[in-house]
């Protein structure tokens, strides 16, 4: 079955016919070509996909594109200023060494940008928990930590 | 080295921007059109025969294109594992697989296959496929598979598929003339890789009627190779290409999914095929972590010398050969690096049986036997009531010692150093003291440590060829060709830095390129063994300098000086005697593609085969605390000490410390797959396979003895793999110190843990 929906992406007011079996990330991605957000697992353990949905942070593998009918979504490619510039959260991760495969990234900036919004002092133990959700093989996380600490210094 | 220093600052990875912008392109990401969806069809036995399959109502689901069986497929022998091609035929890889196949060895095998418009319809169809089995017993353990009437898993070969001794010196003798024979079992636990990416490839027939695969793999060259002999073409029938790699840590290094997707899209007429596995095939159906068993024995008198030792392994293999041998019989070498000993006796023995196949994984088969040797040698500095600090100290192998079993003189081996500097800044001697106030009540705290050796490239086990490219562009920036392979650790950006450092140019003036691609690319074997910095490196340096020396000419005939007296310096041709800028290196490019008289572009190539290694080192301290009521082990504080050589790029070797150390937590605390008596994985997910979370992890502390390598291209060694060995190990050491309980399998789950108190509580374990 498909269905017709409108939402946000972006900051750009979007239709889409989808079919109401997909998931959001396959949406984003098939449909709109919004590759930044991978799939590590596809069940919601992983947090590769994770995007904003009304500014809250969300697997969208486990997330139906047929429910941000009305809503707002933010991805990593939306995290990127428009005029090509990073945004601060994507200038600390790079500053921070906290780049290797790349893979778990962008959810990682996607979680770790709408964590310091609404919790701008936070520990460190703070973003830890915040950032429980995204996983990530290469780094041992040390460097991801330090990133967001650095970008809420650069504010 | 050069009078640029861009060796040894930590440049930014090329690959930064791309990767927090979400625009870096993974196998997964490329848009193909009429791309057609294969998925694998999986035993669910873990041992037998596929006796009938019916497909009936799976060729009914819409949008099936093909289903695959065994038959349907060349039935070519073949081995996964990416080690080079050996034209020594005893020392090719065991070739006991088919691409699909009727005899399954695990559960999960590859019994067939399906090919249809969507990945939906693929799924639907596997779901529609009946099929009948006959069922042979289910081996879980070596033990199992070598009992006298184990069934062969492999009709040709027998279950201990092969074995192996090393050593030197009489070890009985030895042993008797020892105070103390600390003599114990160990086992190792089967860890995944669980590299975010999973396993994903894309197949299809090119314009020239040959065949690419773009495939997440960590060995493009290689791969070729094993796709050719698996589907039966010539090599260069074949096309790898491999984009962004999001993590490999060895998995990547067998060619899991590539032969299978090839052959697809070969039964589609070329139709563009991808496979793509879901993370529960990545972590139960590719490759593991050996488990391994030892049985360890080390000979020590009162003083602190070490007469002998003599270790017993065997090593889980799982359904097929892959790697095989080579990681259960790696250990003798490296144990003989470390320690002194009057004699040495290795025995390992590699076992095939029924559980998932065991490849390539981060420090091949280091972290286990470092694991069993780091253990016994902890207990016997116990036994003798000696610092396990100062027991290793006395015992160390000494800089320059020749390793006869490997035939290398560990030039610039730092071992001591390691555990020096991680004493005084891990602030051993003062936790420890202060360890002793928590060895009663419920929570207890104590230290361990342990030590390591480890090789750099496989030399000379092994082939190690690599090359490099480098093209000078208009502006004067070179474009850096090379076959070995980024999947994440950063080997780009450090062999770009060698080659600005080389050429003389900033770092900034050399352009890498995502993919490595086996028509365009120079062929280098890849990336394992922590080889690349160190073997592509030789690549990159020779060809930086033939690439300066034939800018240099020229720039001597432009503007009439002697060559011996102009040199490159940050971009620009400088005349030494009196330092003056006789030109930028744009207007010596500019000159070499547009004179109407001499204009030649400039290229250089280098393919080298290098006939050396160095010993790197190093060591973990950490520091626990273990809940006995719950079995729980806090890692309270933990670090790394490496010596390998001289450190290329701070901020990468600092992520590549920091993720290997996390790896090895995982692995001594939490990480393996469990198997029912049937021989089926039970936590093929990340929800139950437990990989550490951000709140699992320490604050994770690391030091360097930085040396320069009197034998590496740029004074470096092996860096990426030696962070995984020792922190499983050190737990270990500090939970026993904590508890008084030596913890002999991995890992310490709370599980484990509970159950080893439990039973000292009762009696039923000797303490050591
Ligand atoms: S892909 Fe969505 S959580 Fe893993
Ligand atoms: S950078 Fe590779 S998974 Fe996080």
């Amino acid at each position: 079955m498909i269905q017709e929906i409108e939402f946000t992406l972006n900051g750009e007011a979007v239709t889409c016919a989808v079919d109401v079996r997909k998931s959001l990330l396959e949406m984003l991605r098939e449909d709109f070509s919004l590759i930044g957000m991978k799939e590590g697992c596809s069940v919601g353990e992983c947090g590769a996909c994770s995007v904003l949905i009304d500014e809250q942070a969300v697997d969208s593998c486990i997330y139906l594109a047929v429910w941000v009918d009305g809503k707002s979504i933010t991805t990593i490619e939306g995290i990127t200023h428009t005029d090509g510039s990073l945004d601060n959260v994507q200038q600390a991760f790079i500053d921070a060494g906290a780049v290797q495969c790349g893979f778990c990234i962008p959810g990682m900036i996607i979680s770790s940008s709408q964590f310091i919004k609404e919790n701008p002092q936070p520990s460190r133990d703070e973003i830890r928990r915040a950032l429980s959700g995204n996983m990530c093989r290469c780094t041992g996380y040390q460097k991801i930590i330090d990133a967001v600490e650095l970008a809420v210094e650069t504010k | 080295m050069g009078t640029n220093e861009v060796v040894g600052h930590s440049e930014q990875r090329w690959d930064a921007i791309a990767k927090v912008k979400g625009q870096a392109q993974f196998t997964g990401d490329f848009p193909f059109k009429n791309l057609l969806y294969g998925k694998i069809l999986r035993s669910t036995i873990a041992h037998g025969r596929v006796e009938s399959y019916d497909i009936s109502e799976a060729e009914k689901v819409p949008g099936v294109v093909k289903i695959l069986l065994p038959e349907d497929l060349p039935q070519n022998k073949y081995s996964t594992a990416g080690h080079p091609w050996t034209l020594i035929p005893e020392k090719q890889d065991i070739r006991d697989r088919t691409i699909l196949t009727r005899d399954v060895r695990v559960y999960g095998d590859d019994i067939g296959a399906v090919i249809a418009k969507s990945e939906l319809a693929a799924i639907k169809a596997l779901e529609k496929i009946k099929v009948t089995y006959k069922e042979y017993p289910v081996y879980i353990t070596p033990q199992q598979a070598m009992a006298d009437d184990a069934r062969r898993i492999h009709e040709e070969r027998d279950n201990v598929l092969a074995s192996s001794k090393v050593g030197f010196g009489d070890v009985d003798k030895s042993m008797a003339e020892a105070d103390y024979i600390i003599r114990e079992n160990l086992s190792t636990s089967v860890q995944q890789h669980v590299h975010m990416e999973n396993q994903i490839a894309v197949a299809y027939q090119d314009a020239d009627q040959r065949w690419t695969c773009v495939s997440s793999t960590q060995i493009p060259h290689i791969c070729r190779r094993i796709i050719a002999q698996a589907v039966g073409v010539s090599w260069s029938k074949i096309r790898v290409k491999k984009p962004f790699i999001g993590g490999g840590f060895g998995n990547k290094q067998d060619a899991v999914v590539e032969p299978l997707v090839v052959a697809m899209s070969m039964a589609c007429n070329g139709q563009p095929v991808q496979l793509a596995l879901t993370r529960e095939e990545s972590i139960a159906y590719t490759r593991t972590r050996h488990a391994i068993d030892y049985n360890f024995a080390i000979g020590v008198k009162k003083d602190g010398t070490i007469t002998a030792i003599d270790c017993d392994v065997i090593s889980n293999q799982g359904g097929y050969a892959s790697h095989g041998h080579a990681i259960g019989g790696k250990g003798g070498t490296f144990i003989n690096a470390i320690y002194k000993m009057d004699s040495l006796r290795y025995t390992a023995k590699t076992v095939y049986t029924n559980i998932a196949t065991a490849g390539a994984m981060r420090a091949y088969g280091m972290p286990q036997v470092v694991f069993a040797l780091e253990t016994v040698m902890d207990d016997a500095a116990d036994k003798i009531g000696m610092d396990p600090i100062d027991f290793r100290m006395m015992n160390r192998r000494p800089d320059g010692f020749y390793n006869a079993m490997s035939n290398v003189k560990q030039i610039n081996f730092k071992v001591g150093e390691c555990l020096e500097k991680g004493r005084k800044e891990f602030e051993w001697d003062k936790k420890m003291a202060a360890s002793k106030q928590y060895k009663t009540g419920v929570k207890r705290r104590g230290l361990g440590v342990a030590a390591f050796s480890f090789g750099t490239a496989v030399y000379p086990f092994g082939l190690e060829v690599a090359g490099a490219r480098l093209i000078l562009m208009p502006d004067g920036c070179f474009k850096l060709m090379l076959g070995s392979t980024e999947i994440g650790q950063g080997a780009d950006t450090a062999l770009s830095q060698m080659a600005a450092e080389a050429i003389g140019v900033p770092f900034k003036n050399i352009i890498r390129d995502s993919f490595t691609d086996t028509d365009i690319d120079p062929y280098d074997t890849g990336a394992y063994a922590s080889r690349q910095s160190y073997v592509t490196g030789f690549a990159v340096k020779e060809a930086a300098e033939k690439i300066k020396a034939k800018i240099l000419t020229r720039a001597a005939k432009m503007y009439d000086v002697r060559t011996e007296y102009i040199d490159i310096i940050d971009g620009n041709i400088i005349y030494m005697p009196d330092g003056e800028r006789l030109a930028t290196l744009e207007d010596i490019a500019m000159s070499s593609y547009f004179d109407m008289k001499d204009g030649k572009t400039i290229t250089a190539y280098s393919s080298v085969n290098i006939h050396q290694t160095t010993y790197a080192s190093g060591c973990t301290l950490a520091e626990v605390e273990v809940d006995m009521e719950t079995g729980r082990v806090k890692l309270l504080s933990i670090m790394n000490v490496h010596d390998s050589g001289k450190i290329i790029n701070p901020l990468i070797a600092n992520g590549q410390v920091e993720g290997g150390m996390a790896m090895s937590i995982g692995y001594g605390l939490s990480e393996g797959i469990r198997y029912s008596k049937e021989g089926r994985p039970l936590n093929n997910n990340l929800l139950d396979y437990k990989l550490p979370t951000t709140m699992d992890l320490p604050k994770l502390e690391h030091a360097f003895v930085e040396t320069d390598d009197p034998l590496g291209p740029f004074g470096n060694k092996s860096l990426g793999e030696n962070p995984t060995v020792s922190p499983a190990p050190a737990i270990r050491n500090a939970v026993k110190n904590a508890i008084g309980i030596g913890i002999n399998t991995l890992p310490l789950s709370p599980e484990n843990v509970y159950e080893h108190i439990q039973a000292q509580q009762k009696g039923d374990v000797q303490n050591v």
